[in-house]
């Protein structure tokens, strides 16, 4: 059975159907990819499968419990993590601030009204493995948002991985990078594959086709293809969409 | 340089529960009573310092820490002085009492308004908290049975601070303004702990991302909620202490224009960027009203130029100021350091 599932999703804004019969899954372990020309509603069905939006009708399960309607923040403790397409960080706090935060061990002790917020030990330490993972070695102590455009990216996913999730979501993590920064987050994506499985929304071909397992091409609201790589190059409907040069 | 921001508070002194600036303040404040008249001013005036600055520091965790303009706060103050007032002419003339009551009606009335304002945002959510700060004042006014009406609650007496062993009369400004210094002593150390424990960062997370605190699994509201309901508290605790400076409780301490001096003087003293910004603020409006106000009646026009330039070219407030100069000091100290070791 998939870790995440969504079953005949439909979402629409006023007159307009965004979504239209939408049925995804992802298996654990796995790096699944959506693609999709601009305006075929990839960043909704994102939001629509982390909690953001609600769906007007269909289930989304993840690990065999039913998620649709749950508020953000119980699909977050539930484990999945979600990095935005717009950076989205605490940007006074420190990159290290940022991290704890989002681990569990903190979270728990979010309602203790006098204690030291960042105090504890084992949380710091955490902290800094996983910001050495992203590779912001040394900078812990610098103020989010005066990090690098790469340096932030690589902070949010830090904060994902923070949450020590089941199910990772990045919606369009080389959007904004340079050649050298997307080169830095596909080695950094190939190292986390072990550690949880995740979910890819990206514009760039090359950048997915490299990484993903399995990938759902998503056009006019509709799944229109899915399988490996290799099978989607070759995929008759995938070479006619407005995709561009895939492979 | 750093820029000033509520956020940024170095890991030592995030753990500590005294600071040196609390021991600057609390020495200051505590010489007052030394001062104050020769100066030419009064013990009264040092007594309503000290209350506002509980309700400015109270104010600042929903205004400044949790980023939600309270524009209605004057409704949690008079709540809590009227509940006073009641406990004394009404039940028993007790200080524990009275104080227990007035910052327990504060905290109710808080949590119940907050249960509707807590789930907006921005314009939202500042146009509810005046809208239910207008039903308070005018309850106020017009429950004439229990309020006094525009009247208020005359003649509430200053009970003593009876701690079974020892009695203290407060009945002299003097000896009560050192039993309103030691409830503000106690509020700085709480507040300064509260807004440096998980709870207050959680806050000061969901100010600078909502959505991103969300997506780390915080329940938004309720810390919105519970921010609210502790600001309420200290107001209802301070309104409670404002019933006995007084000796009355009336509706005017309720109206939008004393809900907006409050805000005023948070945002001068630049609660936005310090956890001293309130402080700073109340210290600076009294003095505004007492000393300008011995030269022209017009103090208040003054003061509100002084509010329009400070948000027009310093909205981090007096407190961003001095943050900015010790700062350029800062820098000033180690060039000089950098030029003496290049001439050695």
């Amino acid at each position: 059975m998939a870790l995440f599932e969504a079953v005949h999703i439909h979402k629409r804004f006023g007159q307009q159907v965004v979504l239209e019969d939408i049925s995804l899954d992802f298996e654990e372990g796995r790096v699944s990819g959506i693609m999709g020309p601009n305006g075929a509603g990839k960043t909704t069905c994102f939001n629509v499968l982390t909690g953001r939006y609600k769906p007007d009708r269909g289930e989304i399960r993840f690990a065999g419990k039913r998620i649709d309607g749950l508020p953000p923040q119980r699909i977050a403790r539930a484990g999945l993590a979600r990095s935005f397409q717009l950076i989205n960080l605490f940007d006074e706090f420190t990159a290290l601030e940022n991290i704890m935060l989002a681990l569990p061990g903190v979270r728990a002790r979010r309602r203790r009204l006098l204690g030291s917020a960042f105090g504890d030990k084992a949380a710091t330490r955490r902290a800094h493995e996983i910001l050495a993972l992203v590779g912001l070695e040394g900078r812990e102590r610098e103020v989010a948002g005066n990090l690098s455009y790469g340096d932030r990216r690589a902070t949010e996913i830090g904060v994902a991985l923070a949450a020590e999730p089941r199910i990772l979501f990045l919606d369009e993590p080389t959007s904004g990078l340079g050649s050298d920064g997307t080169a830095r987050l596909a080695r950094l994506i190939g190292d986390l594959r072990k550690l949880c499985t995740i979910v890819i929304i990206e514009h760039d071909m090359r950048f997915l086709l490299g990484l993903a397992d399995r990938i759902s091409v998503i056009q006019w609201g509709q799944v229109i293809a899915e399988g490996s790589p290799a099978e989607l190059r070759r995929n008759k409907w995938v070479r006619r969409s407005d995709l561009g040069e895939i492979g | 340089m750093t820029t000033a921001s509520l956020a940024v508070v170095a890991p030592r002194r995030a753990v500590q529960w005294i600071t040196p600036p609390m021991l600057v303040l609390f020495a200051v404040m505590a010489s007052l009573p030394l001062w104050i008249t020769p100066v030419g001013l009064y013990d009264y005036l040092a007594v309503e310092v000290a209350i506002w600055m509980i309700y400015a520091l109270g104010f600042n965790l929903l205004f400044g820490y949790g980023g939600l303009h309270s524009f209605g706060h004057g409704a949690y103050f008079g709540v809590g002085a009227y509940a006073f007032g009641l406990v004394q002419l009404g039940l028993a003339e007790s200080l524990w009492l009275g104080l227990l009551a007035a910052l327990v009606a504060g905290a109710v009335a808080g949590a119940l308004v907050a249960l509707f304002v807590s789930h907006r945002r921005g314009i939202y959510f500042a146009l509810m908290t005046i809208a239910f700060g207008q039903v308070f004042w005018f309850v106020a006014i017009k429950w004439h049975g229990v309020t006094g009406g525009e009247d208020g609650l005359l003649n509430i007496p200053r009970p003593a601070a009876d701690f079974g062993f020892i009695s203290f009369d407060l009945a002299n400004n003097r000896s009560f303004y050192l039993f309103v210094l030691a409830v503000l002593v106690l509020v700085v150390v709480l507040m300064w702990r509260l807004v440096n424990s998980p709870f207050g960062r959680v806050l000061q997370a969901i100010r600078q991302n909502e959505l991103r605190a969300r997506f780390v699994g915080y329940e938004v509201w309720r810390f919105k909620w519970a921010a609210f309901v502790g600001s309420a508290l200290l107001a209802g605790l301070a309104g409670g202490l404002f019933a006995m400076a007084q000796e009355s409780a009336y509706p005017d301490v309720m109206s939008v224009h004393q809900s907006g001096l409050i805000v005023m003087m948070t945002l001068v003293g630049g609660g936005l960027v310090s956890f001293w910004g309130p402080v700073i603020g109340v210290a600076v409006y009294f003095v505004a009203r007492d000393l300008l106000g011995a030269f022209t009646e017009t103090w208040l026009l003054w003061y509100g130029l002084m509010f329009v330039v400070i948000v027009m070219f310093r909205p981090e407030g007096l407190a961003g100021v001095f943050h900015d100069l010790r700062g350029q000091f800062a820098a000033a100290t180690r060039h000089r350091g950098v030029s003496r070791s290049a001439a050695e």
